[in-house]
Order: C-alpha cells, then sequence, then structure tokens
C-alpha cells in the first residue's frame, strides 16, 4: 500500500537526493557504473520463460566488462505475480535507482512494470509478450480505442495477433482442408485478445473463409474438455487452433484423442513454446504447430558480440546442459538495445534522455531489426512498438527421441530460412 | 448437446477429485487435521513417481507401486515427528504448519526439479478408449474412476472391518479414552497419515498420466479436493465419491452450455449444497 505518508517521504528524500547528487554529478558521472534493473519471471508457473536470464545476465556482463564497459545489472523476480512484479519495479525505480528498466515474458509480468515505469518517468524496454495485450492493455479503457493515449517513457518490441493469424493461415493454407477451425481460448489476457470478435482470430477467419467452432472462454487449468471436443466433433472440425496453458492443452489432446478427435492441424499459442512441454505429450507431440519467434537458424547476428543465433544457442546447451528456447534471443536482444540505447543517450542519468535515444533506435539484434518507426503497426501504437519478424513450425520427433521444431512457413518473414514443409497430423 | 456423454465424462472427473479428497477426508475424519499441503503433497509423489519411471525405466504403474511404500514412510514421519506436536485444542497450529509445509515443498520441488512442466507417459493407454454403449470412455479415465471407487471400499473395509480400523474410530471419536484402552492416539495418528499418502499416490499417479504438472499445480488441485469432502459430508469416505462426483457432472454440464461456466458451476453444486445441507449430504462426524 502506498500511503500519503509513503509518497511525502520518498519524494522528500528522493528530492534530497536528486538535489545533492545533481551538484556533484560531473565528478562521479565517469566512473558511475551504469545501471540497469532487469524484471522476469523465475519462480512460478512462467518460470520457463526466465530459464535463459542467468545464462543471458551472465555472458552480457562478461561482454561488457572485456569491451571496457561499466554495467550493472541488478534481477529482480516476479514470481510469476503482476503485483509482485509492479513492487519490484518501484523497488527497481526508488530504492536501486537504476538508470534503464528491461522487462520480459506475458503480459502479466510486461504490463505491470511498463505502467510502474510510466508513471515514475523511468524509461523501460520491454519484449516478450504480442503488442496488443502490452498497449491495450495498459490503458485506463482497453474498449474505446479513441481513448488510448501512447506513453512517452515505456517501449516494448514484438510481434502482434495480425501477425500470429498471418501465420497460422500461411501453414494451413499449405494443406488440404474443410476449413473448418476450432477456437481453444482460455479466459485469460491472452485467450481474450485471440477470440476477440473484432481484433482477434474471427473476423480475420471470416474473410479467408474459414469457419470458426468457438465454444466460449474455458478457465485455465480446467480438467475436462469433453464440452469442445463434442463442440467441435459436430463442426467437424480439421484444423484447431488457441492459446493455451501447456497442461490443459496435454489435458484437452488426450481427451480428444480418447474421444476420437483427431484433426490435421493444430497450430497453438504459448503450449507448444518450449521443448519441454512438446516432450511431456510423449509421441503425441509429433507435428503440432506453433508461432516462432527465434530459433538457431534465425539469421541474425548479436550487434554486442557479433555471434550468430546458431552460436548463441550452442553456448547456452554447453553451459546450461539444456535444449536453448525462444526467449534467450529476445533477453540478449534487450540487453543489446540496453547499451545500444546508453551509448547514444545524452545523458544516461536522465530518464527523458533516455527515452528520446530508444525512439530513435536503429539497431540489427539477436531477433531482427528494431526500430520504433511504427512501420506494419497501427497509428495509436506507432510510437512506442516495434515489431520482430515472426514465422511458423512444427514440431517433430527425432529418431532418438527429442523433439525438433522445424520451421515450415515464412511467408511473413522471408529472410528467416524453412527447414521443411507443413505436415498433417498422423 | 450430447447429455449422455457430458454425465459420463462428468463421472469419470469426479473420479479423479474424489482421488484428490481420499486421503484428505481420511486424515480430517480421524485427527480433525486440515491438511493446506495435501495437494503439494499428491504433486510430490507425482514428481516421485517421475523419478522412479525416469531413472528405473519401469510403466508408471510399477513407479507408483514403489512410491507408495516410501511416501507411506514419508507421511508415518511426517505425522509422527511434525504434525502430532501441533494437535491439539487450537485448530490454528496445524494449519500455519502445514500452510508452511505447502510452501516449503514447493520450493523444494522447485529446487530439485526445476519449472519445468513434466508428464509421467503411460504410453498407448493415454489415447486409448472403450466404447461403452454410443459413448467413449478413454482408459485412463476409466481407470481413475475404478481406482477411486477400489479406494474407498477398501479403506471401508479397514475401517469398519479390522482391528486398526477401530482403533482409527476410537481414537477420532475420544482420544483420551482411547488412550486408556491401551491405544496411542500418535501412532494411530501416523499410521493414518501414512495411509492417507498411499492414496495420495494413487491421486499422483492418475494426475501425473493426465495432464502436466509442475512444483506449482498442487494448490490448485487442493480447492476440488475439499468441495468433494463438504459436498460428501465429513467423515464419510462414500459421501467423498459422491461429492467428487457431483463436482465432475456440475463441471461437464456447466461447460456443455457454455465453457466460461464450467469452473463456476462445480463451484456453484458446492455452495448449493453448504446453503441447503451445510454439513453435507452424507454426514458422519457429529462435530
Amino acid at each position: 500500500m502506498f500511503t500519503r505518508r509513503d509518497f511525502l517521504k520518498t519524494t522528500a528524500a528522493t528530492g534530497a537526493f536528486a538535489v545533492t547528487s545533481g551538484l556533484s554529478m560531473p565528478a562521479i558521472a565517469q566512473n558511475a557504473p551504469v545501471k540497469l534493473g532487469y524484471v522476469s519471471p523465475q519462480t512460478g508457473p512462467l518460470a520457463a520463460f526466465g530459464e535463459a536470464d542467468k545464462f543471458v545476465i551472465d555472458s552480457f556482463l562478461a561482454t561488457t566488462e572485456a569491451m571496457g564497459l561499466n554495467y550493472e545489472v541488478v534481477v529482480k523476480d516476479s514470481q510469476s505475480n503482476p503485483n509482485r512484479a509492479a513492487e519490484v519495479a518501484k523497488e527497481l525505480i526508488v530504492t536501486d535507482e537504476v538508470n534503464l528498466v528491461l522487462v520480459a515474458s506475458t503480459p502479466e509480468t510486461t504490463n505491470p512494470v511498463a505502467t510502474t515505469c510510466e508513471a515514475e518517468e523511468m524509461p523501460c524496454i520491454s519484449t516478450v509478450a504480442p503488442w496488443q495485450p502490452w498497449f491495450i492493455g495498459q490503458q485506463g479503457n482497453p474498449g474505446d480505442p479513441s481513448s488510448w493515449k501512447p506513453f512517452d517513457y515505456a517501449y516494448h518490441f514484438f510481434w502482434g495477433l495480425e501477425d500470429v493469424i498471418a501465420v497460422f493461415t500461411n501453414m494451413w493454407a499449405q494443406i488440404e482442408t474443410n476449413k473448418q477451425v476450432a477456437g481453444l481460448f482460455p479466459n485469460d489476457g491472452d485467450g481474450n485478445a485471440w477470440g476477440d470478435k473484432t481484433v482477434g482470430f474471427p473476423p480475420v477467419l471470416e474473410k479467408m473463409g474459414y469457419a470458426l467452432t468457438d465454444p466460449g472462454r474455458h478457465q485455465n487449468m480446467t480438467d475436462d474438455f469433453s464440452a469442445q471436443i463434442n463442440a467441435f466433433k459436430s463442426g467437424q472440425c480439421e484444423i484447431v487452433t488457441g492459446v493455451v496453458i501447456p497442461p490443459d492443452f496435454t489435458t484437452f489432446w488426450n481427451q480428444a484423442k480418447q474421444q476420437g478427435f483427431a484433426p490435421k492441424i493444430a497450430s497453438i499459442g504459448k503450449a507448444l513454446l518450449f521443448p519441454q512441454t512438446v516432450e511431456a505429450l510423449g509421441d503425441a507431440g509429433h507435428n503440432l504447430s506453433s508461432e516462432i519467434w527465434w530459433t538457431p537458424s534465425h539469421p541474425f547476428k548479436s550487434s554486442l558480440t557479433g555471434e550468430s543465433s546458431a552460436e548463441i544457442a550452442g553456448k547456452f546447451t554447453k553451459a546450461t546442459n539444456r535444449p536453448w528456447t525462444q526467449p534467450i534471443g529476445f533477453a540478449h536482444a534487450l540487453f543489446e538495445l540496453a547499451v545500444d540505447v546508453m551509448r547514444r543517450a545524452a545523458d544516461p542519468t536522465d530518464g527523458g534522455a533516455v527515452a528520446e535515444a530508444i525512439a530513435a533506435t536503429r539497431l540489427d539484434t539477436l531477433v531482427g531489426p528494431i526500430a520504433w518507426d511504427g512501420k506494419d503497426l497501427p497509428p495509436f501504437a506507432a510510437k512506442n512498438v516495434a515489431k520482430t519478424p515472426l514465422v511458423g513450425g512444427q514440431w517433430r520427433l527425432k529418431d532418438g527421441g527429442g523433439y525438433d521444431l522445424v520451421i515450415t512457413d515464412n511467408k511473413t518473414a522471408p529472410a528467416i530460412p524453412v527447414g521443411g514443409k507443413m505436415e498433417p497430423i498422423a | 448437446m450430447n447429455w449422455l456423454d457430458t454425465i459420463v465424462q462428468g463421472v469419470l472427473l469426479g473420479g479423479l477429485y474424489a482421488l484428490f479428497a481420499a486421503g484428505l477426508s481420511l486424515v480430517f475424519g480421524i485427527m480433525r487435521l486440515v491438511n493446506l499441503a495435501h495437494g503439494d503433497l499428491i504433486v510430490l509423489a507425482a514428481f516421485v513417481i517421475l523419478a522412479l519411471v525416469t531413472t528405473l525405466g519401469v510403466s508408471p504403474f510399477v513407479g507408483a507401486l514403489m512410491a507408495a511404500p516410501l511416501m507411506f514412510a514419508a507421511g508415518w514421519a511426517l505425522q509422527y515427528f511434525l504434525l502430532n506436536r501441533t494437535l491439539g485444542k487450537d485448530i490454528l497450529p496445524p494449519l500455519l504448519v502445514t500452510f508452511g509445509l505447502s510452501i516449503v515443498i514447493q520450493n523444494g520441488l522447485l529446487e530439485g526439479f526445476s519449472a519445468d512442466s513434466r508428464r509421467v507417459s503411460a504410453g498407448s493407454l493415454e489415447s486409448a478408449s472403450i466404447a461403452l454403449g454410443p459413448v467413449n470412455a478413454g482408459i485412463m479415465p476409466l481407470m481413475t474412476f475404478l481406482s477411486a471407487v477400489a479406494v474407498i471400499v477398501c479403506l471401508n473395509q479397514l475401517i469398519y472391518r479390522t482391528a486398526v480400523g477401530r482403533a482409527f474410530r476410537a481414537t477420532s471419536d475420544d482420544p483420551v479414552t482411547a488412550g486408556l484402552m491401551g491405544i496411542r492416539p500418535q501412532r494411530i495418528f501416523a499410521l493414518a497419515t501414512g495411509l492417507a499418502m498411499v492414496v495420495v499416490t494413487i491421486a499422483a499417479l492418475y494426475l501425473g498420466t493426465r495432464a502436466n504438472f509442475e512444483p506449482t499445480s498442487g494448490p490448485a488441485r487442493l480447492i476440488y479436493a475439499f468441495e468433494a469432502i463438504i459436498i460428501g459430508g465429513l467423515g464419510s469416505l462414500w459421501g467423498t465419491l459422491a461429492g467428487g462426483v457431483i463436482l465432475g457432472i456440475a463441471q461437464t454440464v456447466g461447460a456443455a452450455i457454455n465453457p466460461e461456466w464450467q469452473i463456476l458451476t462445480g463451484h456453484l453444486a458446492f455452495l448449493l449444497v453448504l446453503l441447503f445441507k451445510p454439513r453435507g449430504l452424507f454426514p458422519r462426524a457429529v462435530d
């Protein structure tokens, strides 16, 4: 609870500090490290997203040290909890006095942090959440587009719903189906956005000649999907799409098989991001498809180290003995942006100057070129959102066990090479 | 809407909830201890089965068979050395201790097994089903339900037909008098928790093969277990099965109307029972 007294205390303290530190600034500015704050879910249900953080930050600090740059990273764990994320963001700003806040992974983490930063006039770069839930989710009235306002300090880079819709429909076009689509959308931030009648899947699918069977929003951690399966069976659906959490997808997929519902294509967001969750399906994960934001075969290089995607993924596997995951690329890109922004900022300790530098970014990162130039975006989001390329792919069983993620469609980003064609689920 | 299928799936789902609840019901019935760590103990047992299955390469059923004595010992020790110290007139200490235990188990599992979403594979059984007239029932859900019935039959036989069961009931009724008759309540409690852990292991087997689990997925299971027990009536094991089935059917019927209502209708059924029969449908305990 932030009370009036706390407010007076903190403003008085920071005010006094600002006055005194302002006086001595020129003397310490030479050696003072640039302080970066980083918030991500390292524990709790979203922890798989934060798995690569330690590796990314360790190698970032090693790189900057070798380059003679003085950086310090204060890492905070959101514990997969939006309230906690807002709290640690405040700590970073008030207690740790960082110069720039970086935040990653799902709207539940990025939104509270970005909102706090915006309110405290702290520059913030955020990623790994589709831009609609990020931008619209932070607005005072998400239902009224005319009231939406751009932010001055919060910037975001990732793809959007329009990209994932394009990727999924491109993949479906490769296989002969009856164009009957089953929609499995949960009642959460992602599910409501994907299933939305105006910005989500339904209007686009209708335009492209697909018929959507959408029985309605289910709660996460549902133990039974027989109602949805019955609806999909009577709708004769051959394609399944949606954005579900991993345990729910496993429950759904097993029940679908038990009930004799066998679609030709299943393109699912969120549940199929990590190799561990696909492996948890056993052999039933073969040829399931998903959106792909980053793989070791993405033809991009780090602006910090010059290493390719494959090299960094290889290093991760070597350091941790774990398979690569998609968030590695984006966590790395966040720190690339931080260094680039701080290099260009007129005064790294001045929030306004740093925000200005973020807005002017033109950088080729590990996840592709990033610039907040409003390309492919509606006017209201043009200032604060930058898009990264998105492609689609399928999980293929390897001979020796385990899965490979094969890129099967790159129409949305031809620079990224495909590894094969779409195959129907047997 | 396919009514028959909806009801059958609901009954099968109810078996899973009854399995979650049976261990909790047993512990509560005998020592009035509300174990808030019950959900986490199920997840812990699932990880034990997973560890046995992956290291020894045995089938999950053999894994559960091997995990059961381990969990029995763990439950016995847990009760004897920790929870017994919290039992008394005040109902708060056991609640606080089991709440703390829940956090300890979650974070311990997080350290040991990482946050990955895991699953115990049951091979081709997972997708197999048999036709019961016009509806398809999955083999695994069917086995879950039959196991729930078997567990409850066995526990009832144990409680009402054996000397140990008599000691359970006596201790449950009046630990002091039972003590005068030569029963050691502390040991009876430890034995009961050990047994509850065996039931937990069976629940874990079906939880682990049905869907993914993570170190933090325990508490979400606890609420259904509680609801099944309350609907059925405290202290009645058959009531717990009935409670689970009612909860399951309420959920599938709700989902058939609109998936948004699936979880809600389960909770509503629970509230209705609380409203009209606050002691549950088949209450046994007098307090």
